[in-house]
């Protein structure tokens, strides 16, 4: 039987539409599918062993709008009020908008990016060459099938980001793309993006908050990157604290391709974010780093999968989570080691701090190894502060709480000061003092 | 007298470790405390600081007059004690420069003068980081992370320097030194040491007193001080061996 909910989106189903009017035939049959899965399965459950920590029943119970894509409200001076409050000096000339869920040429400013090729899914579709690699590529990292969220997001692609770094292309400028989801809507972001052999580039993903409402945002971003190509990949997920964030991201490594990804966590009521990593080819090397910094009732939640399919690939992953207040954080992390993948590498480490008697972390590495020539190490740690460390700072003259403070400031600086984007860094630094009341 | 020390009973987890101990610092001085493993010397270090583990039960310590042991620790580094550790803790994520300029601000901000911004606090930084010969490139990076042995020393010196404590209890700065880095270490001390301020040296070995010569010795035996004296006490321990000293000490009591 179905709940009033998926009768909802069944309902906003019917209406959602490509802006292009050449919608091909092979995605109306996705689209179709993926809604016919999603009415099957539903949305997960605590039942369901990958979503045994995270209650999704919030997001169920609530009714959303589903904005039309034609009503094409939003003036032009919209655009330089988007830049000013959520781009960066390096990305001025380089930002791609979101909103409520679909790629907004005319909301964005891309001169920078004249190497890049860059397509919402309705110009892809104007473009025969540009349709045929949405249409092998689409779906092929992220599965509809992998839950009802992705099966959801699916079913709604509508004017996702196309993005391609051409052959050898170095791209100096960082490649922000900001999503932006209006109050009591839900959307549905897809993305595309795929380094061509030898091209490098970064990605800045960033979710931010215009209003401090309830929405909620279901991302889905696969990310493929051919031989010897590198991308740093940051992800900041700064939404409203009143938001729902299902963020699905997949990346498949070629031989000799860098994929260095780190991914902050601070917004969100309820937020999760399933990251994936595949190695299709040799000697591929995959950093997927993170913090997650949450407090009062907020719900943060991990999952990882890195897998080691092919030999001689490395992977290093280093989550750390703050956690404050009565919230709770979730990390899940499982690392696969194929049978043939010898040489390979990983490591992986969760270490979190309690910074209150009701906060909660659950957090499970999980390592499966089907082969003997590994070098494999995995941990996490649930914990206070160091008593020793605190005691240091105390004796050099500082009051006890701004010492707590700074500790906790310095534990999150690990995954921040891998940030090279100078104004972003300082930002995220700007928010940790904030939240953790750290005057530096 | 700035400290005055009166029949101290200390220890940890319930054991007892320094069983009556006396000892009066005036402004100016420097008092070295000698004596084996296990004497009390790093647990009097610590109680003077205030580490929150060790427990005082018995005697009392006056700071300036002050009831010591009534002051959180916070509360004694500002009013002018200093504490170099034997290990120095590591703060990841913490730069030595954002640590130092917290810690000074706190005290200015306490004595009632005036706090210094990132910008002149890192030139007041980089003039007594020489004092210490310690490169620029020391002061961004994280509070003692990576550093060695000797490096970590250096920089508690330089907290010294930034703090001008008006008590300063050197716990073991010496060990672990090699002899280049001991200088250094000791040059930085002599240079900081002056009519206003004390320093107690606590040290296993007598080297260090050759670079830094104490006004009075001091051994610590079994949590008390068996024997008091100037620098030449120093010197015929080093000869003898507390061994020495305890036999000594047996024969007259």
């Amino acid at each position: 039987m179905q709940t009033r909910k998926e009768r909802f989106y069944g309902e906003i189903f019917r209406t959602s539409k490509i802006s292009s009017t050449k919608e091909p035939q092979w995605l109306k049959d996705l689209r179709s599918t993926a809604f016919s899965f999603f009415n099957e399965v539903g949305f997960p459950s605590v039942e369901d062993e990958e979503w045994k920590y995270t209650n999704v029943a919030p997001i169920v119970k609530e009714i959303f709008r589903y904005d039309n894509p034609k009503l094409g409200r939003k003036t032009t001076s919209f655009l330089a009020e988007i830049a000013s409050k959520f781009t960066f000096e390096e990305t001025r000339k380089s930002f791609l908008l979101f909103l409520n869920g679909r790629f907004r040429p005319d909301f964005s400013d891309f001169q920078a990016l004249e190497a890049v090729k860059i397509a919402s899914f309705g110009e892809a579709f104007e473009d025969a060459e540009l349709e045929k690699v949405l249409q092998n590529k689409l779906n092929s990292l992220v599965d509809y099938k992998k839950n009802g969220f992705t099966a959801l997001n699916t079913a709604f692609i509508e004017d996702g980001l196309l993005l391609i770094i051409p052959k050898g292309k170095v791209i100096e400028s960082p490649i922000q793309l900001i999503f932006l989801t209006e109050n009591e809507l839900v959307a549905f972001p897809r993305c595309l993006i795929l380094m061509e052999e030898s091209s490098e580039a970064t990605l800045i993903e960033s979710y931010y908050r215009n209003e401090e409402g309830k929405y909620f945002t279901n991302a889905v971003i696969e990310i493929s990157l051919a031989n010897e190509a590198k991308l740093k990949n940051y992800r900041i997920q700064r939404e409203s604290h009143n938001a729902f964030h299902i963020t699905t991201s997949y990346a498949e490594i070629h031989r000799g391709s860098i994929y260095d990804s780190t991914n902050i966590t601070l917004g969100g009521k309820l937020s999760r974010h399933d990251v994936g990593v595949i190695f299709k080819a040799e000697n591929g090397q995959a950093f997927v780093d993170g913090l997650y910094l949450v407090s009062g009732e907020q719900h943060a939640d991990t999952h990882s999968v890195i897998d080691h399919i092919f030999p001689n690939c490395l992977s290093r992953q280093n989550y750390k989570g703050i956690v404050d207040g009565k919230a709770r954080a979730v990390f899940n992390g499982k690392v696969f080691v194929r049978e043939g993948a010898y040489g390979t590498d990983a490591r992986q480490s969760n270490k979190n701090l309690l910074l209150s008697n009701e906060a909660r972390v659950d957090t499970k590495p999980q390592l499966e190894i089907f082969n003997d020539d590994v070098r494999c190490s995995h941990g996490a740690t649930v914990g206070q502060l160091e008593e020793e460390e605190i005691f240091y700072l105390v004796s050099r003259g500082l009051r006890r709480t701004l010492a707590e403070n700074l500790l906790t400031y310095g534990f999150a600086e690990e995954i921040v000061n891998k940030i090279e984007i100078d104004s972003l860094k300082s930002q995220i630094d700007k928010a940790l003092l904030n939240r953790l009341k750290a005057s530096l | 007298m700035l400290l005055k020390i009166e029949n101290l009973h200390a220890g940890i987890s319930g054991r007892q470790i320094i069983k009556g101990l006396n000892l009066n610092v005036e402004k100016g001085q420097i008092h070295a405390i000698m004596g084996p493993n296990g004497s009390g010397k790093s647990t009097l270090a610590k109680v003077l600081a205030g580490h929150p583990s060790y427990e005082v039960t018995e005697g009392r310590i006056l700071y300036e007059g002050k009831n010591l042991l009534e002051m959180q620790p916070d509360e004694r580094a500002r009013e002018g004690i200093f504490m170099a550790f034997q290990y120095p803790v590591e703060i990841p994520g913490v730069s030595n420069s954002q640590f130092l300029r917290l810690a000074y601000n706190e005290k200015m901000k306490h004595i009632g003068r005036e706090e210094l911004d990132p910008i002149e606090f890192n030139e007041l930084l980089r003039e007594k980081a020489k004092l210490v010969q310690m490169a620029p490139d020391f002061l961004k990076r994280s509070v003692n992370e990576g550093f060695s042995g000797g490096e970590k020393k250096r920089n508690e010196i330089l907290q010294m320097a930034i703090l001008k404590p008006k008590l300063a209890i050197l716990d073991e700065t010496d060990s672990g030194l090699d002899i280049d880095a001991l200088r250094i270490v000791a040059e930085g001390v002599n240079k900081l040491r002056n009519s206003e301020n004390a320093i107690i040296l606590i040290t296993h070995y007598q080297r260090l007193l050759n670079y830094i010569e104490p006004d009075y010795v001091h051994v610590l035996t079994d949590g008390k001080i068996i024997r008091s004296g100037t620098k030449e006490l120093a010197i015929e321990l080093e000869e003898k061996g507390y061994d020495w000293l305890k036999t000594n000490a047996a024969s007259k009591g």
